[in-house]
């Protein structure tokens, strides 16, 4: 069998190349299929990436609680209008809710940090080092603060990359002393840059300070509670028991802020993963969209295909003929047609594979878009332009070797 | 003499619509083995469907045909593919060259399906070419050749599986008279030298007497059968006037 293959390969390559420019138009379709398969689902599967990355670097199992609105007199307020959340509210939600990993305080603030003839405008969040835990921080140099450092209210600071890059342009920051608002820190570490958050902020723009010192020495305390927050990070134990925590922390607040069934809530709760994994399902449902598209395209270069070999199968009747009068099987008709067909399709999958890879990688260069292209994608889409020359070459390869040798051989 | 082909009460009916057509009526006769028979008869009489019988191209309604001792009225279709391969060549009136294609591969095309391997293939095709006076021209395509050379590597083609029989359809059908008769000199010699059976069909009587044996069809019946002295082409050939574009 495996010679007769060969032979049927050089029948077939023959009678492409009989008809140089037939076989080259037909082969664009499955190019351009193959090649939009590959380019697009690279396309789609950048995006998918980076915003995995982007939901990675904000950590897991992410849920914020932020100071509800409040309405008086018929006045709403926005978000975050009233310092209803404290740092005893974090301590009750990590002690008491079974659900709840870790829970952060923060409070958060803009200031102007000075080292030497350096300064630059940043972002204070004034935390607890669950914090680092909660956001998976490493340290890029030196240590997190520690407990001890926030209940003695220290003035130690942890920099974000962004912050060492511009006070320190490269030297290490690690035991030098920084002034915000007049307050000398030392400097205790730098933390591992985490690059944009899924909304585009740089996340390494931010001084880390223990909350007490942020809220005693930097911020200041808010007048109608000193203990107020700006939010709470809370980790839950596990991506499955994310909606538990949420529904233990909500009694918890409702109960230890008094408020009566039937009243709004003066915080709110928001999953953060989910929010962000919402982002992630939309971006993975264009890459299948952008795939699936595609694939149109394929199956229209397959038509193509099925239409050339009709012709061909046609045009080639008295061929037919004359092959099985001298003694071709019915298989032997089927097998030189199908290859042919086959051949075109790989041969238009590998060109359409090289045009795809180069197609992603002008996309990422010039649309400053990140393509992924994986194997996988450039293997399934080989395989399927060979699926392709099988399925779409089948029937008119079925056509001619069922054709009757005497009609076939008075065919004009 | 062997009979290398036996012929008995041979039926084909074809179904026109409703109305079945009697193409061949009962017929019954035996070729022998070296023998070289033409087949004559007015168009309707039912010659082509008994020539695509003989060939294996198609079957009878009833009646038993056996070829070299092979019954082949009940074989599938691949099982007549096979006996194509192996004891049968044919040669028609168009050629039917493959084009665009050499000499010796057209020539090689039955041993491809008969997965001879490929040098042997090649041998063989340049033997039977050389056996038709085509040495020197193996690589030429159909387009570089004369209708008379084109007809010779059809007979090449049908020669290189050293078939039982030859079944020519018109040979000379498409080819001017003396070209005709450089064709009946090479089918004559087959015939001598090789002792190949050659059942030729044609309408051209003056074709018809280079064979031994005329079978003159009418109406699906066999209604004369006669044999002949036949006339030597090669001497006919010699007292032609030269032509100037011989094949």
């Amino acid at each position: 069998m495996s010679p007769m293959i060969f032979i049927s390969m050089r029948i077939a390559l023959r009678a492409l190349k009989v008809n140089r420019m037939r076989s080259a138009l037909t082969m664009l379709g499955i190019i351009i299929g193959v090649g939009a398969v590959i380019a697009m689902v690279g396309v789609g599967a950048g995006a998918t990436a980076r915003i995995q990355q982007q939901i990675q670097s904000i950590g897991s199992n992410l849920i914020i609680v932020l100071p509800g609105s409040i309405s008086s007199n018929g006045v709403r307020l926005g978000s975050g209008a009233v310092a209803s959340l404290t740092q005893d509210d974090a301590k009750a939600i990590a002690t008491e809710c079974p659900s709840v990993a870790l829970a952060a305080p923060t409070v958060r603030g803009g200031v102007q940090v000075v080292y030497g003839n350096n300064n630059w405008a940043t972002t204070v969040q004034g935390v607890t080092p669950d914090y680092m835990t909660i956001r998976d921080y490493t340290m890029l140099s030196g240590q997190f603060f520690t407990t001890q450092d926030v209940d003695a209210a220290a003035k130690v600071a942890v920099l974000g990359e962004t912050v060492a890059m511009n006070l320190f342009a490269g030297s290490d920051p690690t035991n030098q002393v920084v002034i915000i608002k007049n307050v000398p820190f030392t400097v205790a570490g730098v933390l591992t840059p985490k690059g944009q958050s899924p909304t585009g902020q740089d996340q390494d723009d931010v001084i880390l300070l223990p909350i007490s010192t942020a809220t005693q020495k930097v911020l200041g305390a808010n007048k109608a509670n000193a203990k107020a927050v700006g939010s709470l990070m809370v980790q839950a134990m596990s991506p499955q028991a994310m909606d538990q925590a949420i529904q233990e922390m909500e009694a918890l607040l409702r109960e230890r802020h008094r408020i009566l069934p039937g009243l709004e809530d003066d915080f709110t709760i928001r999953n953060l993963t989910e929010v962000f994994a919402a982002q992630e399902s939309s971006a993975q449902v264009m890459s299948i969209l952008l795939g699936a598209i595609a694939s149109v395209s394929l199956i229209v270069g397959g038509i193509g295909i099925m239409n050339i070999m009709l012709v061909s199968v046609t045009e080639r009747t008295r061929e037919i003929g004359l092959r099985l009068s001298v003694g071709a099987m019915r298989q032997d008709i089927l097998s030189q047609f199908l290859v042919e067909a086959v051949t075109l399709s790989l041969l238009g999958g590998i060109i359409g594979i090289v045009v795809g890879l180069t197609a992603s990688l002008l996309i990422s260069h010039f649309a400053q878009w990140s393509t992924v292209v994986s194997p996988l994608s450039v293997l399934m889409s080989f395989l399927f332009s060979a699926l392709v020359g099988v399925f779409f070459g089948y029937y008119p390869a079925r056509k001619a070797a069922f054709l009757n040798p005497i009609e076939a051989l008075r065919y004009e | 003499m062997a009979a290398i082909i036996e012929i008995k009460d041979l039926v084909k009916d074809f179904q026109l619509g409703e109305v079945p057509v009697h193409v061949l009526k009962g017929i019954s006769f035996e070729i022998d083995h070296g023998d070289f028979v033409s087949i004559m008869g007015p168009s309707g009489s039912g010659k082509s469907t008994l020539m695509n019988i003989l060939g294996c191209l198609d079957t009878p309604t009833s009646g038993s045909y056996k070829l070299d001792g092979i019954s082949v009225g009940e074989l599938s279709s691949d099982e007549l593919a096979k006996i194509r391969n192996r004891k049968i060549g044919f040669v028609f009136q168009q050629f039917n060259l493959l084009a665009r294609t050499s000499a010796t591969e057209n020539v090689e095309l039955p041993l491809l399906y008969s997965r001879t391997p490929a040098a042997e293939r090649r041998e063989r095709a340049l033997k039977a070419l050389a056996a038709v006076g085509l040495a020197g021209r193996e690589e030429y395509q159909p387009s570089q050749l004369s209708g008379g050379q084109q007809q010779r590597v059809a007979i090449a083609r049908s020669l290189v599986n050293d078939p039982a029989i030859i079944l020519a359809d018109e040979p000379t059908g498409a080819l001017d008279s003396r070209i005709g008769i450089e064709i009946m000199a090479i089918f004559q010699r087959l015939n001598r030298d090789k002792g190949i059976t050659l059942i030729m069909v044609t309408h051209d009587s003056d074709i018809a007497k280079y064979s031994n044996r005329n079978l003159l069809f009418k109406d699906g019946r066999l209604q004369g059968d006669e044999r002949q002295q036949p006339r030597d082409a090669h001497k006919d050939l010699e007292e032609l006037p030269p032509e100037v574009a011989a094949a």
